[in-house]
């Protein structure tokens, strides 16, 4: 049913914990669906030093955070909104139909931890996210 | 059991179970030496029709029945569905109503929904938090135009077995034809259709040893039921289609060995269920038991761990050779999760971190202790992704 990345990324995830001192936090998703992403961000000037994850969900929602996290270290903001969950899911060489809505998942937790961080330093928030 | 080396523990025989080696054997020459077609007239086929007999004889001393009260069907989907559509369409002068309960199998949810919209009204019965249907409740229920009452023996997911023969008196003592989808009883507890209080009784063969695609359906004598499958005139003119005689064949020595096995296996199971329920409890924290504590099948386990998601989990234990199964919606297209545990009042969260086990007749001892052995571990990684853990 997976691909062997997701099974990677599922079996041997990356940058999985949190930032103790993040400046940028997003928590999307909810139980009834099964999916929940917590995604922290450390940023500085304008770029992504670290990101890591927390996700409660399945394969797909795990693999999906860990390579989001991968695809966004050391970009820049607007590069790491440019970062789609179709991009995503293609890193992971493609997953089941069923299961997209975890990419979606893994795109709005970026897009939601860079707000965060924007709103805290007071300037405009991003793309939607 | 080993895969090519692999280590392999199945432990999903509520979904389905291996078909026994004499179980196959019995069925061999009825592909391609007796291959004939039981309503033909030679020699050939009426040696398949002495074998298709047979093993209703057999299929009828394991339920309490008589032979020409069992027919048989492509499985439980077909026997469940016979059951209300046919009850339905025979009665629907005297009445249009059906009472079920809210975690019967699809076979029995989807054929009600079905009626639903061509005009029936189907009240579907709370369970209580182990998945017991409150025989009250089924008087309650009962209006002067209900014409079946439908509740499983035992429940797939949960285990939890039903006070059918309380139900089954109240649905008699008002006149109304009673059902009960039996598919996951075979074997494991006692069925008898007359104890039970069954005019109608559906069963599976692959849940109990024998081959997929094979069940039947116990109609008892002059209950008012259509036809469901209209063509030849097999099974007595009732149910049309060239009998699946291997299958048939299968079936009748399964149901044999299945049921005449459970005083040895039955035991053995629960205790091997019991030893899994109490070392998974024991090991981890924030885990509890879904189903009833006592009156649940002797094979099944059914625990909810909270903070974690069931697909994970059952990823993790296939990469050790574990077979399991899980109410949680990632597995399903419906991103809901499993109906049964929410009727028993379990929140999604819960839900979605459940797991069964179900044993079967193969497993030993040192497979419970592999289960024991890695599963704790399992859980504990998962808990650590997850943002839903509590710090400790
Ligand atoms: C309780 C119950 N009823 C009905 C069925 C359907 O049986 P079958 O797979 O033979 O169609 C199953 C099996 O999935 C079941 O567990
Ligand atoms: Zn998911």
């Amino acid at each position: 049913m997976y691909s062997e990345q997701v099974m990677d990324h599922f079996m041997n995830p990356r940058n999985m914990g949190e930032i103790p001192d993040a400046n940028g936090v997003g928590e999307v998703g909810n139980p009834t669906c099964g999916d929940i992403m917590r995604i922290t961000l450390r940023i500085e000037d304008d770029r992504i030093v670290d990101a890591k994850f927390k996700t409660f969900g399945c394969a797909a929602a795990i693999a999906s955070s860990s390579m989001a996290t991968e695809l966004i270290r050391g970009k820049t903001l607007d590069e790491a909104l440019a970062v789609t969950n179709r991009a995503v899911a293609e890193a992971l060489e493609g997953l089941p139909p069923q299961k997209l809505h975890c990419s979606v998942l893994a795109e709005e937790g970026i897009h939601k931890a860079i707000d965060d961080y924007r709103a805290r330093q007071g300037a405009p928030e991003a793309s939607g996210g | 059991m080993t895969d090519g080396g692999r280590r392999l523990v199945y432990l999903d025989h509520a979904a389905t179970t291996p078909t026994r080696p004499e179980v196959a054997r019995a069925m061999l020459p009825y592909f391609s030496e007796r291959f004939g077609n039981p309503s033909s007239l030679y020699a050939l086929a009426r040696e398949a029709k002495e074998a298709v007999e047979e093993a209703r004889g057999r299929v009828a001393a394991a339920i309490g029945a008589a032979p020409e009260e069992v027919f048989f069907t492509s499985g439980g989907t077909e026997a469940d569905n016979w059951a209300i559509k046919g009850v339905a369409a025979a009665n629907r002068k005297k009445g249009d109503h059906i009472v079920t309960s809210s975690i019967e199998h699809h076979a029995v949810l989807h054929p009600c929904r079905a009626l639903e919209k061509q005009g029936y009204r189907v009240t579907y019965l709370p369970v209580d938090e182990f998945g017991r249907v409150e025989p009250g409740a089924v008087e309650e229920a009962i209006t002067d135009k209900t014409i079946l009452v439908s509740v499983m023996a035992a429940n797939n997911e949960i285990g939890t077995v039903q006070p059918v023969a309380a139900i089954s008196e109240i649905a008699h003592d008002h006149g109304v034809l009673f059902h009960t989808d039996a598919v996951q009883a075979i074997g494991a507890i006692p069925v008898d259709v007359d104890a039970m209080g069954a005019d109608l009784l559906a069963i599976s063969a692959h849940k109990f040893g024998g081959p997929k695609g094979t069940g039947a359906l116990y109609i008892r004598r002059k209950t008012r039921i259509g036809t469901f499958m209209d063509g030849g005139a097999q099974e007595r003119g009732r149910r049309a289609g060239t009998e699946n005689v291997p299958g048939i064949v299968g079936m009748g020595r399964a149901i044999e060995l299945a049921v005449g096995e459970m005083p040895q296996n039955a035991p053995r199971l629960a205790a091997m269920r019991d030893r899994l329920i109490r070392g998974i409890l024991d090991a981890v924290p924030d885990t509890r038991l879904n189903g009833h504590p006592t009156e649940r099948l002797a094979n099944n386990v059914n625990v909810a761990f909270r903070y974690v998601e069931g697909e994970s989990i059952l990823l993790m234990l296939d990469a050790l050779g574990i077979a399991a199964s899980t109410g949680s919606a990632c597995t399903s297209a419906s991103l809901e999760p499993s109906h049964v545990l929410t009727a028993c009042g379990l929140p999604p969260e819960h839900a979605h971190g459940s797991l069964r086990l179900t044993l079967g007749h193969r497993n030993t001892e040192e497979d419970v202790d592999y289960v024991l052995e890695v599963l704790p571990g399992i859980i504990g990684r998962l808990r650590e992704i997850s943002p839903l853990t509590p710090e400790r």
